[in-house]
This record gives structure tokens, C-alpha cells and sequence, in this order.
């Protein structure tokens, strides 16, 4: 096998490793941002349910999880799903990535003046309007560090994949590996995994200038 | 129709746990007066206020905006009026914090015509216009597109009174207006609020401005401990041997 060759592959094997990334960040950032209002809300139950699950979000493995998710249709439905496999891994990924940013957003909201809501309050917002108009906004630009954090984090997560079989870029790598036995396609994929990341921090700096604006 | 009562706050009360703050506050507005509170600190000025305009729930008492009940005293206890009438009764009143809070991330003319767009439905065109017209009379044409972080103390207070203005407000509230201003800028705000009275702008101002509020005010109360202790023109006030109230004014001048 050719460089070429071994390039095409990882460039397949990063596609998927990409979709994981896109697809996990499009749900996870507006679920955490619904868990957040829970582990906020004033009833206690509601308050504890997210506070547990977001504990056990942040406490065990994500590739436990993604065993767990993979495996529930089994256990609930006594059989298994046909092509679960890549749903199963958007769907761990998306639900401790929420966990993990429904944190942040909480900090970052309760960090927020409380004068904010009170000018907003008297000015006749009500409060959705507070809170997408007024506070929102100025949340993303709180947090947006915090949230480049986990960003990149996820890139790198996103080869736990394997853990399902499926074959994202580390997972075709190391396939690739084996046949020559040789570690250069993990070296290559190491070298993409970086130019990724290097990509994602060029884009959450420009969000962060782009919030620069003000202070 | 200028003897038009604006403000009616009877047998107002206010309790933090056991701490009493507000012992039985009664106050009366007319349309184009300008009332002054004065007092020592924690004898409850920013909590009448914020009873006033709603961003507190007071214990028992009387709130009354023109014809609109906002809180009354039903059966010996407190009963707010619906959502909805509280909602029309904060369009009566505009208040200004001592600390501004603008929207940081608005430009100026934002923050004035955020609030009459979208609570409002004043057409765009309309709220930018006024925005506009409030921001020449504030002696500031020429910040519409700035940000509040890139305006001095003095003008981004002046701001905030436009924003408050920009909803044409029955009565404005300010908390100690210049209180975070050094003396330079404490005076263009000043002036500001001249203007408002001259304008015949029905106001009430907490502030340590003795001699704006002597100039400015047509009544001026003294609060301490939660109650109004003395309540007269300036001219009374001043000549007043009122011995706290005397007290606190010497402080003032030491
Ligand atoms: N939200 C609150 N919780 C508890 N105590 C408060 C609260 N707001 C005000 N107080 C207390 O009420 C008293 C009066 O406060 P305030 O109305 O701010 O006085 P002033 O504006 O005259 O300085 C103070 O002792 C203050 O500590
Ligand atoms: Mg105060």
C-alpha cells in the first residue's frame, strides 16, 4: 500500500471522525444549554434528576457510555437495531457533551450581574425576552473559553468511537497499522488529529473576536 | 390637569428576614414634581425604590400608579395586581441605577430602542428616531454606534437615562445617579436632570447632592431607620432642627 493510498483512507476515516464531531456539537450545545435550566430550576426534584445525571455523565467513562447506549435497544427492546451503530454514537457522545456544557453554560449564567435582569425587568422585558435578548448573548461571550476547551476535547474524544466498532479516523488508522506493522498511519492520524484541532481553534478564536467588541 | 396624583404609596412595609427596613412608608406624587430622598445609608432609600418599581415585593401596603392598583391590602394581607397590569403599570415609571446597567453588548442606540421595540411594537424607524432626538438633547448625538464600554461614567449614565426616557415614563426613579461618578461628570449628569425638571419631568432622585437637591427638588424627604423622618420644601428642610436630620447634614458638609 501507497501513501496515497494510506492518505485516502484516513481522509475516510476522518470524515466519519468529523461527522461525529459536528453532529455531537449540533446537539449537545442546545441540550446542554435545556439540562443547565434544569440543574437550575427551582423544583427540587427536577433539580436533583439533572444533578444525578449529570454527575454520572461527568463520573464514568464516555466509552462505557457509548457501550451502555449502544447496547439499550437490546435490553429495552430485546433485540437489536439494525445500523444503531453510528446513531448509538452521536447519541452517547451528544448526552455527555451536554452534561459537560450544561456546566458551563450554568456558570456562565449565574455569573451574570444581577443588575442585567433588573434594568431588563424594569424596562418591561419579560423573561424570555431577559434571557435571549439580555443575558444569552452575553453568556456565549463568558464562556466561550471553557466551551474552545471542551471543543477540542471532543475532537480527540471522537476516536472512542472505536469502542463500537465504528470506523472513524484513529480506528482505520490503527487498522492500517496492523496490516504493514508499522505505526506510521497512527503518526499521520496524529498529525490530522492536530491540523483538526488547529482548524477548530482558529474558528472558536474568531467567535471570540468576533464577541471582542465589548466588554 | 397638573394636581394629577402620579403616586400613591400608602402604609408601605418591607421586612429581610427580621431585619424591618421599611416601617410604614406613605407617598404621594403629583404629576411635574421632583422629590428628593435623602438619609443616611441602609435606612431603606434603595429598597422604596425598588418596592416602587416593582423589583421588590413589599409586605403590606398600598402601590398606585394613576388609576392602577399594583398592590393593595386585601383581607389584612398584600395581593399584587395580575401579571398583566403590572406589565402596563411598569410603561408608568422609568428608574436609572446608580451602577447604569446598560447592555454591555448593545450599542447605545440599542439599549434605548431595544425596549420600546420589543415590549412595546414601536415600529424601528420610530424608536430610532426618538432614540435620536433623546440622545441630541443628552449631548450625545455623536455616540449612537458606540459601545457602553467605550463611553466615560457620565455618559454612559446619561445613556441609561435615555433609555429610561425612551418609554416615556410617567415618573422617573433614579438611585443615587451620580454616586459612581467623580465630581466632573456627577455635574453633566446633573445638568441632565436639571433639564428633566426644568421639562416639568415628574421625578424622584436618591441622592447625596445636598445642594442640586435644594436647587432641584420641590419637596425633599429625609428617610433614616425606615421611616420618612422629615418631609418639607428645601427651604424647610435647611432651616429644619430636626436633630438627626441636622446631624446627618453636618456629616455631609464635615
Ligand atoms: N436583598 C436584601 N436582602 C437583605 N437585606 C437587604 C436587602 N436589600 C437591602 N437590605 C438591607 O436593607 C437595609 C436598607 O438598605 P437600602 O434600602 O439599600 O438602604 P439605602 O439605599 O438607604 O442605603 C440595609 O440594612 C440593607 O443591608
Ligand atoms: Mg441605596
Amino acid at each position: 500500500m501507497n501513501l496515497a493510498v494510506m492518505l485516502k483512507q484516513l481522509s475516510e476515516g476522518l470524515i466519519v471522525s468529523v461527522e461525529i464531531f459536528l453532529l455531537t456539537l449540533l446537539f449537545s450545545l442546545p441540550l446542554g444549554l435545556l439540562v443547565s435550566f434544569g440543574r437550575m430550576s427551582k423544583n427540587t426534584i427536577i433539580r436533583g434528576l439533572v444533578k444525578f445525571y449529570i454527575s454520572i455523565m461527568r463520573g464514568t467513562p464516555l466509552m462505557l457510555q457509548l457501550i451502555v447506549v449502544y447496547f439499550a435497544p437490546y435490553y429495552v427492546f430485546g433485540k437489536n437495531i439494525n445500523g444503531f451503530r453510528f446513531p448509538a454514537v452521536i447519541i452517547a457522545f451528544s448526552i455527555n457533551y451536554a452534561a459537560y456544557f450544561a456546566e458551563i453554560y450554568r456558570g456562565g449564567i449565574e455569573s451574570m450581574p444581577v443588575g442585567q435582569y433588573e434594568a431588563a425587568e424594569v424596562l418591561g422585558f419579560n423573561r424570555l425576552q431577559t434571557f435571549f435578548r439580555i443575558i444569552f448573548p452575553q453568556v456565549i461571550k463568558r464562556i466561550l473559553p471553557s466551551v474552545t476547551n471542551e471543543t477540542i476535547t471532543l475532537v480527540k474524544d471522537t476516536s472512542l468511537a472505536f469502542v463500537l466498532a465504528e470506523v472513524e479516523m484513529f480506528t482505520m488508522a490503527k487498522q492500517i497499522a496492523a496490516k504493514q506493522s508499522s505505526i506510521m498511519p497512527l503518526m499521520v492520524a496524529g498529525v490530522f488529529y492536530f491540523v483538526f484541532n488547529a482548524v477548530v481553534a482558529m474558528i472558536m478564536e474568531g467567535f471570540e473576536k468576533k464577541l471582542s467588541y465589548y466588554r | 390637569m397638573d394636581n394629577e396624583i402620579l403616586l400613591e404609596i400608602k402604609n408601605m412595609r418591607k421586612s429581610f428576614n427580621d431585619l424591618e427596613v421599611l416601617k410604614d412608608i406613605n407617598l404621594t406624587v403629583k404629576r411635574g414634581e421632583v422629590i428628593s430622598i435623602i438619609g443616611p445609608s441602609g435606612s431603606g432609600k434603595s429598597t422604596l425604590l425598588r418596592c416602587a418599581t416593582l423589583l421588590e415585593r413589599m409586605d403590606s401596603g398600598c402601590l398606585k400608579y394613576l388609576d392602577s392598583v399594583a398592590a393593595s391590602m386585601v383581607d389584612g394581607s398584600i395581593r399584587y395586581s395580575s401579571k398583566k397590569e403590572l406589565k402596563k403599570i411598569r410603561n408608568y415609571f422609568g428608574l436609572v441605577f446608580q451602577n447604569f446597567n446598560l447592555f454591555p453588548h448593545y450599542s447605545v442606540m440599542r439599549n434605548i430602542t431595544e425596549a420600546p421595540i420589543h415590549t412595546e411594537g414601536v415600529p424601528e424607524n420610530e424608536a430610532k428616531e426618538n432614540a435620536r432626538r433623546l440622545l441630541k438633547e443628552l449631548g450625545l448625538s455623536d455616540k449612537e454606534n458606540a459601545y457602553p464600554c467605550e463611553l466615560s461614567g457620565g455618559q454612559q449614565q446619561r445613556v441609561s437615562i435615555a433609555r429610561a426616557l425612551a418609554k416615556k415614563p410617567e415618573v422617573l426613579f433614579f438611585d443615587e445617579p451620580t454616586s459612581a461618578l467623580d465630581p466632573e461628570l456627577t455635574s453633566e449628569v446633573l445638568k441632565v436632570i436639571r433639564r428633566l425638571a426644568e421639562e416639568k419631568m415628574t421625578m424622584i432622585i436618591v441622592t447625596h447632592e445636598m445642594q442640586f437637591a435644594r436647587e432641584v427638588s420641590d419637596r425633599i424627604i429625609f428617610m433614616e431607620n425606615g421611616l420618612i423622618q422629615v418631609e418639607g420644601t428645601p427651604d424647610e428642610l435647611f432651616a429644619s432642627d430636626h436633630a438627626r436630620l441636622k446631624e446627618f447634614m453636618g456629616r455631609l458638609n464635615a
